[in-house]
């Protein structure tokens, strides 16, 4: 890696207690414009948390964290706004106004922020729409499309104002192979062509190694390995091994108890059946 | 509390000065909330001033006849509404439809995430929702009080023309002979104390909801018993200061 690469952001010894669960324990990395770093982890392992803490809607506990060079963890709403305008955030929800409609909801950050014209916006919300394969959904409103296309529009609405950093909360989880294929596609060539840097929380191997510059996975509340996408395939850790094999069997326990879970911070239990299911469908 | 204090604050900085500072209002979304908030209300208003007009009349007319005063039904019909019953009732009944409703929208909005996908977006959740919804509640609880208070004077009218030896000329010139502008006035004032109570207490118990769907109910329930609350005891501080101190 570039040693002389500009930090778009930097996270130092994050820290954050829920009560007096330590959810994230001093993580630390920084990512480089142009990168694409895939989050990756167990179910309630603290990646929408740390999100969370890097579009500054949460507040950490102790530790730093800064966005194009300024730290946003002390910033007044105010200040806090300036930054946000030049990041997109995707929602693991989707988070869509309900009352709006899917073209009303990419064209808000527009209307709120520029001076473009109802017709200019109007084309950048199509254009927009149909980055995501969603021509023609303009007039619907969230409650009348499905999970998958939630997040599509979500995405469409981060990317409206064409920013230069993208957070996305698994964008590809309930989407089919080939929308996945899509999104993924979209992430690389905004990334490639317009220098774009993403975050990207996801579960989805597939998506994961097809998009990452960079993979970091957590667990236990800290980092457990980091490194290219090659790195991260060939490493030695049996939790990585296991993680990106989908395998039920191995150093990550399955059926912790509500205490268990506390304490390690990393996996929900998980029906054994879905797992193996995984299982085959990786292996077959 | 130290919530509510903070929302009064940013609501007053987006009215006051955000103007000045070149963010002005949207009217499109205003226009739409006072839809919502008044012109959606007029029917249940209406219904409610009414009956309550009926009712003043015949209470008068029952007390004032035994001591030979049938005159003066006129002016306890205008009085009472006027002064106390056409802010505190539509009040109330602005609370049952809008304040519930503003809280469990707030709410709905804030347990989705889409208040945190705002703010994300650098949106202030406080211009862009609250504001609209404040505007139209200070502008639509005084305008319906007045409706209110004609069609209760109608109805208190109904009772005098058609049950009492009333002719139309004779119940409108003592209506009009009992009340002052200050009458009107002061029930203005209280309405739009009221309306301010309502929407800032509907939104921060919203915009302030944990926990899921679950929260939502609580925070609509809570609403609106601190609204109702705050207003009755806000409304004898006022009949206190205007009718009683003076
Ligand atoms: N607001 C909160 N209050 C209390 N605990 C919370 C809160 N938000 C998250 N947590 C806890 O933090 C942990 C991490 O949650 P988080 O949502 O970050 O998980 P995640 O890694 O995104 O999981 P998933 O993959 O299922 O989305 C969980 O154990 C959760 O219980
Ligand atoms: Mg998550």
């Amino acid at each position: 890696m570039n040693a002389n690469a500009e930090n778009i952001i930097e996270v130092t010894k994050l820290v954050r207690k829920f009560g007096d669960r330590t959810v994230l324990d001093e993580i630390s990395f920084n990512v480089h414009r142009g990168e694409t770093v895939v989050i990756m982890g167990g179910s309630g392992c603290g990646k929408s948390t740390l999100l969370r803490h890097m579009i500054g809607s949460m507040k950490p506990t102790s530790g730093v964290v800064k966005l194009f060079g300024e730290e946003i963890t002390m910033m007044k709403e105010r200040e806090l706004e300036r930054v946000r305008l030049r990041f997109g955030m995707l929602f693991q929800s989707g988070a869509l106004l309900a009352s709006q409609t899917v073209g009303e909801n990419v064209a808000l950050p527009l209307l709120q922020h520029t001076d473009k014209s109802p017709d200019e916006i109007e084309e950048i919300v199509k254009k927009k729409l149909e980055m995501v394969g969603l021509t023609g959904f303009e007039d619907l409103k969230p409650d009348e499309i499905s999970g998958g296309m939630k997040k599509r529009v979500g995405l469409a609405r981060a990317l409206a104002l064409d920013p230069e950093l993208l957070f996305s909360d698994e964008p590809t989880s309930g989407l089919d192979p080939i929308m996945t294929a899509v999104v993924d596609e979209l992430t690389l060539k905004l990334t490639h062509g317009t220098h774009m840097t993403a975050v990207v929380v996801s579960h989805d191997m597939t998506s994961s190694f097809r998009i990452a510059t960079r993979m970091i996975m957590l667990g236990h509340g800290g980092i457990v390995a980091q490194g290219t996408p090659d790195e991260i395939r060939n490493s030695p850790n049996p939790e990585v091994q296991q993680f990106i094999h989908g395998e039920a069997d191995g150093p990550i326990p399955l059926n912790l108890s509500q205490e268990e879970h506390e304490d390690h911070q990393h996996v929900k239990p998980r029906p054994f059946v879905a797992a193996r299911h995984r299982f085959h469908r990786k292996t077959g | 509390m130290k919530n509510y204090l903070q929302l009064n604050l940013n609501l007053l900085y987006w009215i006051l000065i955000a103007p000045f500072t070149g963010q002005f209002f949207k009217i499109g979304p205003i226009f739409r909330q006072m839809v919502a908030i008044g012109v959606r209300a007029t029917p249940m208003v209406a219904l409610t001033a009414f009956s309550v007009g009926v009712t003043l009349a015949m209470q008068a007319a029952h007390s004032l006849e035994s001591l030979g005063a049938e005159m003066y039904i006129p002016d306890l019909v205008m009085l009472t509404l006027l002064r106390e019953m056409g802010p505190v009732l539509i009040a109330v009944i602005v609370i049952g439809r809008s304040g519930s409703a503003v809280a469990a929208e707030l709410g709905t909005m804030k347990v989705s995430e889409e208040i945190e996908a705002l703010e994300v977006m650098a949106i202030n959740p406080v211009q862009y929702l609250v504001v609209p919804r404040f505007l139209a509640m200070m502008v639509m609880l005084p305008a319906l009080t007045i409706f209110g208070n004609y069609i209760g004077i109608l109805g208190g009218w109904a009772v005098c023309r058609f049950a009492l030896d009333f002719n139309t000329a004779g119940y409108v010139l003592r209506a009009l002979e009992s009340a002052d502008t200050w009458d009107l006035y002061s029930g203005m004032i209280k309405s739009v104390v009221f309306a301010w109570l309502i929407i800032t207490i509907s939104c921060n118990a919203g915009l302030t909801v944990e926990g899921g769907a679950e929260g939502v109910g609580q925070a609509t329930t809570t609403s609106v018993v601190q609204a109702l609350l705050a207003m009755l005891v806000m409304n004898a501080v006022l009949t206190g200061i205007f009718f009683f101190a003076a």
